[in-house]
């Protein structure tokens, strides 16, 4: 069914919740990347404190963005502590090798607007774009 | 050796479909009416696919020899018997040709609706990744309403179609396009996901996986891909002017130069000519051309899913065992010497 909706974009019920859970996640990732070492759930519920978020929240929430493979997490004596599997910078370029078509992607998930084109193209295209620009002027 | 007649039809459905493609790719009626020709395109695509099949399954009847009324199994058998004195009229010999035919077919299916399931599923992961990375990293922007924004000074605009469709724009290709222009590529990526365009694409993407050595799959990909979005543009068009539009293609196409040659899997030479047709509007196809497509394309989709229906009639009619194992039965009918009885019929 997921996959079906997936496909023909249905929307579901669960986008509130899902919606919610995300803006979480979210500003989890936030606290994570901002600190320099990896923290405690506890550390990171006191980053958020403006949140008021219990405890067992910011676990699960924890727990879904190490399951997900975002974070990263290592036992600390009897507490788990999280850190970033990757920085901003990283994932940023990652979505943006794919955005530029840079990855050899063969499934066309994506549609991009426009390619970038050769030198010689691009000279062609300005050339093209002065004379637009010139009849505009001139009708106008 | 009328089943094999029918094989032969449905090689000659495939064959013609497969043979229409580079034409398609070449000619340039489809840049004047671009959802017309995408049409033709599927049509083709599933004519060829199907029909490819129905060839290698129609192949189970070699040697068969069929006259139009088939009275008994038995007086069909006596004319075979008759016929049969050369070597290729061998059991061996014919099971071997038609075994070989019918797994050569099922291959085939089996590999077709792989890659299309390969294909959906590779897209689906895709699109997910996209989707969390987005939630976690990107943010709106008062100045592209209802798309996301993601921090980074290259230029890059695109569409994550799908469950929560998103458009996403980089902060670079916010910087390089004036509010007028990023209404047309708004405009743009809205016409692809409210169109589903990525639904008419997965296929020749699959065919393309299927077989990437395949220089036609690859054209014939790219020609999809190209119309798809000269489609795309005509919708943006409806709302704003072509100038705007252009304009974001040229920016868009020079932003990230590349040298030549160094371009990913196709591409080269679309923006160009998106742009050159957005320069010079082509009138679009006359109405009865257009009719006259649809109705050509309509046939050539049906054309091998009826042809293989009758082929499995025939085949069942011909061997008279009832039930669905008509054609597996002429797979048996070399070694079929003794009466036997095979569901309610008895086959002398």
């Amino acid at each position: 069914m997921i996959l079906l909706d997936a496909l023909f974009g249905r929307n579901t019920g669960r986008f509130a919740f899902v919606n919610r859970l995300g803006e979480l996640e979210r500003a989890i990732m936030d606290v994570l990347w901002d600190a320099v070492t990896p923290m405690t759930v506890r550390e990171v519920s006191v980053r958020l404190t403006e949140r008021n978020l219990a405890h067992t929240t910011v676990m699960t929430v924890l727990d879904r963005l190490a399951k997900k493979g975002f974070a990263m997490r290592q036992r600390d004596g009897r507490a788990w502590r999280y850190c970033p599997a990757a920085t901003r910078e990283a994932y940023v370029a990652e979505l943006m090798l794919t955005a530029l078509d840079q990855t050899g992607d063969r499934t066309a998930a994506l549609a991009r607007f426009a390619r970038s084109v050769s030198d010689v193209e691009a000279d062609v295209l300005r050339d093209a774009l002065e004379q637009t620009g010139e009849e505009h002027e001139g009708t106008g | 050796m009328r089943g094999l007649a029918d094989a032969a039809l449905l090689g000659a459905v495939a064959a013609g479909s497969v043979a229409t493609m580079p034409a398609m790719v070449r000619a340039t009626w489809p840049r004047r009416s671009p959802a017309t020709a995408i049409l033709l395109w599927q049509a083709l695509g599933l004519a060829g696919g199907l029909a490819a099949v129905g060839t290698l399954l129609g192949g189970v009847m070699i040697g068969l020899p069929v006259s139009g009324r088939p009275t008994s199994i038995a007086g069909a058998f006596l004319r075979a018997r008759a016929l049969e004195t050369a070597w290729w009229h061998e059991p061996g010999v014919l099971i071997a040709a038609r075994g070989l035919c019918l797994v050569a077919g099922l291959a085939l299916l089996t590999l077709l609706c792989w890659v299309l399931v390969a294909a959906t599923a590779g897209v689906v992961n895709a699109r997910r990744r996209q989707r969390e990375l987005l939630a976690l990293l990107a943010h709106g922007d008062p100045k592209v309403p209802g798309a996301l924004v993601l921090d980074h000074p290259a230029a890059a605009a695109y569409c994550v179609p799908g469950l929560h469709s998103t458009i996403v724009f980089s902060a670079g290709a916010l910087e390089l396009l004036d509010p007028a222009e990023l209404a047309a590529v708004l405009a743009h990526e809205r016409a692809h996901l409210r169109e589903r365009h990525d639904l008419v694409l997965l296929p020749f993407t699959a065919l393309r996986r299927a077989f990437p050595r395949s220089g036609l799959c690859a054209d014939a990909y790219r020609a999809v891909a190209l119309l798809v979005e000269m489609l795309a543009d005509d919708r943006a068009l409806r709302a704003r002017p072509a100038r705007e539009l252009i304009s974001a293609l040229v920016l868009f196409g020079t932003a990230g130069q590349v040298p030549a040659g160094t371009l990913a899997a196709g591409g080269e030479g679309d923006v160009a000519a998106r742009v050159a047709r957005l320069l010079r509007p082509m009138r679009p196809l006359p109405a009865p051309a257009i009719a006259a497509i649809c109705a050509g394309a309509a046939v050539i989709a049906a054309a091998p899913a009826v042809l293989l229906v009758w082929v499995w009639l025939r085949a069942t009619l011909v061997t008279r065992y009832q039930g669905p194992y008509g054609p597996m039965c002429c797979l048996l009918l070399p070694v079929l010497r003794k009466p036997f009885t095979f569901g309610r019929t008895s086959v002398r």
